[in-house]
């Protein structure tokens, strides 16, 4: 019934290692990400999820490795950069502007695409004027995909965490990336918002063909959502394949149930 | 001013009488204003009458061309949106008859309408209206085609006989060029007398029953009631309430159609309130669970303001109960009065009035269940002129309004033109009206017992017409009994009458066939709590609680407010409440005590609690009771207490004293 198509490699990762003076956050790590799958990330706490999620948008610079994006080899990304080239993201814990309202916040998300000047916008004139109202038609076009109209002109910081996690997304999805990058989208959600999440998260995959890698930690969620999963512990991939492939590796079970001695 | 929008109407009323050509007639005299609005992308877009008559058009046409015809039934399933409303038009302007359903029914609740109709056509809202109809399409076969407006998540969908609202209305547009005259001459042969639309009971017991109207009785009472509240083409309303209902097609789309006035589809259920504030509608329906919401969320925020705003707020809200209502009722006021009113208005009910989004309401009915005294009085001393009506589906809602000037809390005001008014003798009121339904759809034996040769309808509510006129509404016509000495007992009316006082969360009233009322009562226990804190009464629990004499003297009170108020009124001042006793346990659901829906289950109570009805007419001070309760975690045990039985004084019925 889908016509979703995973095209080639688009984000190809090898023999990425980082540490933190002797601590070895990651170790030697290669997987690849494909153009318009959903990639998942997980492992038990402390494996190195979220680093590996610093890594590909450049918060944290690797010792060692390469990272090949869209073809161009690299040794590391700039967080900068990677906005621009298309990799935005949602963080563990929500960092939003809690005073701005929602429509705001959404907004910050297109502040790549802004061509007008600081000057130009200051005095409101002319281009400045004409883009404003284009990049708030764009915000609007996420604001209805994501079914927020209701809170549009309410402050983050009053509404509840599932509702923040949403507006997450939101500015994630307002830069309109190749890339959407979720640390832990549904941590701390109930049901009914861990199913809406899911829900927002497959429509932007298929909808827009965005390329999904996320870490979470709700297996049921991982199994239904994604196409690949790559599983890390201690820093180190323990495995790599097809969720149901995943679910059967010893190593992963060992490593999730821990292992008598 | 009235008189202008009178005249417009009634030089209407020559014109036009079924929906196409009210449509076509505002098209041309009006074509330039605006006729329907949706927020869309947070900005709003409207569509003035010219284009909506060029968008019907298109959709019949495209309707035409995928086989629909005169006389078959299309599913109309969404929120309140635009192109829904323009469905009913297309369908209407085709002879085909619209069947509104409600758009958070599951489609185990929608199979048994689409078999009943034997609907084969659906325009539908969105994905998830569609995933609802294929998956009825799976037991009911014959569905054949299925239009969403809203084509998110639905790219995929491969399913013949699923089209977009666009390409039914390219398809439409193609076949209108091959056939010019086609669209007119289907207009031309729609009557009055043809069906406009069928609206399904909720049927609470049993099958649901459709319920058919024909354009020329929805457009009557439309008019009608146009007619009586002056309503131009001036007039803004918000289209909130399901499009199933009859309420909403009447005030949303009928009447719109009869006054040639503004609808407004709100982006969103959620972003109601918003949308209102920015619309500022001036025609306005609420029930009157609504109302309360929006009260609530008010006194809630008022909690959270400074001191100082504070007590401005509850002086100035203590004026607006003296003088506000009846400066609205054209009462005669003071010049002190209206100064302070005039300042309270401008510091107080204004901005109040803006913050709700009613600051331009003209008329604003509330009607569906008997609204608390207080609720209605607040919104009417604030300046709304919120009123009552009484109706229902199958009277296409206008039966009584209450005009300008003679509103009250109890009465649901006088006749609407038209309208003509019986009452039984077991106490039904029995109407006859142009607004009537034709039938319920394939159930004569249905239709046969409501509707008898003569045309009167069978309301099933028990009611009479009081000194002025005014009908007043008491209860179902099965559960009104009668007392020994042969006058009315109405023990929902009663039990209403005491639930609105806040202490008392329950009543149960008993009384018929008997010479006295008597009442159980349950207490509120937040509020009587609360009230207990405050007077520095102690108690353990809520048996306690219930037990207090102080309790009993507080509800006490309470009843022979309410028994003062009976005796006003000839009817009832025989069923004043002369003795009752405050029950030791909530009346509980698990319990069997209540439905689920939290209606009393008056005979089973009874039965339960035999020994204290009876004690309630023995005269006896008190009385031992033991029962069985179930507890939330399903075990069971036993209560028992020694209940005091209280008497309430009664008043000697007064005559037209008020």
């Amino acid at each position: 019934m889908s016509e979703r198509t995973i095209g080639g490699v688009i984000l190809d990762l090898r023999n990425i290692s980082l540490s933190f003076g002797g601590v070895k956050a990651l170790t030697d790590i290669s997987f690849d990400v494909r153009e318009g799958e959903v990639r998942a990330i997980i492992g038990p706490n402390g494996a190195g999820k979220s680093s590996m999620l610093n890594v590909i948008n450049g918060v944290y610079r690797p010792q060692q490795g390469q990272i090949a994006f869209h073809g161009k080899t690299r040794h590391d990304m700039d967080t900068h950069e990677a906005a621009a080239q298309g990799i935005a993201r949602t963080f563990q814990n929500i960092a939003l502007f809690k005073g701005m309202s929602v429509l705001d916040n959404i907004m910050t998300g297109r502040n790549l695409k802004i061509k007008t000047n600081f000057l130009q916008q200051a005095i409101w004139w002319g281009p400045a004027r004409r883009e404003e109202i284009e990049q708030r038609r764009k915000v609007e076009e996420v604001i209805d995909f994501l079914e927020i109209q209701h809170i549009r002109k309410t402050p983050v910081g009053r509404l509840p965490y599932g509702l923040q996690k949403r507006v997450e997304l939101a500015r994630a999805l307002a830069a309109e990336p190749k890339i959407l990058l979720l640390d832990e989208p549904m941590a701390g959600m109930n049901v009914e918002e861990k199913q809406d999440m899911c829900r927002f998260i497959l429509d932007v995959n298929e909808q827009f063909g965005t390329t999904v890698v996320l870490i979470e930690h709700d297996m049921g969620v991982v199994m239904d959502l994604s196409d690949r999963v790559v599983v890390l512990d201690y820093g180190r991939k323990i495995a790599d394949g097809l969720p149901d492939e995943v679910r059967g590796n010893p190593e992963v079970i060992s490593a999730y149930l821990g292992q008598a001695h | 001013m009235n008189e202008g929008a009178r005249e417009g109407v009634r030089d209407e009323a020559a014109l036009a009488n079924t929906f196409p050509q009210l449509l076509l007639h505002h098209a041309a005299v009006r074509g330039a204003r605006p006729a329907i609005r949706e927020k869309d992308m947070g900005i709003w877009q409207s569509w003035t009458w010219a284009q909506v008559a060029a968008e019907v058009r298109s959709l019949a046409c495209g309707l035409a061309a995928q086989g629909l015809k005169r006389g078959e039934h299309i599913a109309v399933i969404g929120e309140n949106r635009p192109r829904l409303y323009w469905t009913l038009t297309a369908a209407q302007c085709l002879g085909a008859i619209p069947v509104p359903l409600y758009q958070d029914a599951v489609a185990a609740e929608m199979v048994y309408v689409f078999k009943d109709a034997n609907i084969t056509c659906a325009v539908v809202e969105d994905q998830e209206q569609v995933d609802k109809v294929l998956e009825v399409a799976e037991s009911v076969p014959g569905i054949a085609r299925i239009c969403y407006d809203d084509g998110r998540g639905l790219r995929n969908y491969a399913r013949e006989g699923l089209t977009s609202f666009d390409e039914l209305q390219r398809i439409g547009r193609e076949y209108d060029a091959a056939h010019p005259d086609f669209f007119m001459q289907q207009v031309a042969t729609v009557k009055p007398e043809d069906t406009a639309a069928m609206f399904y009971t909720s049927g609470t017991t049993g099958h649901p029953k459709g319920v058919v109207h024909t354009q020329g009785a929805l457009i009557d009472r439309s008019r009608a009631a146009c007619v009586l509240e002056g309503l131009t083409d001036r007039e803004e309303v918000l289209a909130y309430l399901p499009p199933a209902w009859i309420g909403q097609n009447i005030f949303s789309y009928a009447q719109a159609y009869v006054a040639g006035f503004c609808v407004n589809c709100p982006e969103s259920p959620e972003t109601v309130a918003g949308d209102m504030r920015e619309i500022g509608p001036t025609y306005y329906f609420a029930p009157p669970r609504v109302l309360e919401a929006l009260l609530t969320t008010i006194t809630i925020r008022m909690e959270d303001a400074s001191r100082p705003k504070r007590a401005w707020y509850k002086y100035f809200m203590n004026v607006a109960t003296r003088v506000g209502g009846r400066l609205l009722d054209g009462d005669s006021v003071g010049v002190g009065g209206r100064l302070l009113c005039a300042l309270g208005d401008f510091s107080v009910y204004a901005p109040l009035r803006n913050a709700l989004g009613m600051s331009r309401i003209k008329v604003a009915y509330t009607a569906g269940e008997a609204i608390g005294p207080d609720l209605f009085r607040f919104y009417r001393s604030i300046g709304i002129n919120l009123k009552q009506l009484y109706g229902s589906t199958e009277t296409a809602v206008f039966v009584c309004i209450q005009p300008d000037g003679q509103v009250r809390a109890d009465t649901v005001g006088p006749p609407v033109p038209g309208v003509q008014i019986k009452i039984a003798d077991s106490g039904e009121l029995l109407i006859k009206s142009p607004g009537l339904l034709k039938e319920y759809y394939k159930n004569p034996e249905a239709t046969a017992e409501v509707l008898d040769s003569e045309g009167w309808y069978r309301t099933g509510d028990a009611g009479y017409l009081d000194r002025d006129g005014h009908l007043k509404i008491i209860d179902r016509a099965k559960d009104v009994g009668k007392m020994a000495d042969g006058t009315l007992f109405a023990p929902k009316y009663l039990e209403n009458k005491l639930k609105f006082f806040p202490f008392i969360k329950e009543a149960v009233a008993f009384g018929d066939a008997r010479d006295k009322v008597g009442t159980f009562i349950n207490i509120d226990m937040e509020a009587v709590s609360n009230w207990a804190e405050k007077q520095n009464i102690p108690y353990a629990g809520y048996l306690d609680l219930t037990s207090r004499a102080e309790v009993y003297a507080l509800i006490r009170d309470c009843i022979e407010k309410a028994n003062a108020d009976l005796a006003t009124d000839p009817k009832l001042a025989n069923s004043q409440i002369s003795r009752f006793v405050i029950l030791h346990k909530e009346l509980d659901a698990d319990d069997g005590e209540l439905t689920r829906t939290r209606k009393v289950r008056r005979g089973f109570i009874g039965d339960k609690y035999g020994v204290l009805v009876d004690a309630l007419y023995n005269g006896c001070a008190s009385q031992f009771i033991e029962t069985r309760v179930k507890f939330e975690d399903g075990r069971e045990g036993m209560i028992s207490a020694d209940l005091k039985i209280m008497d309430a004084r009664v008043f000697p019925a007064m005559r037209a004293a008020a």
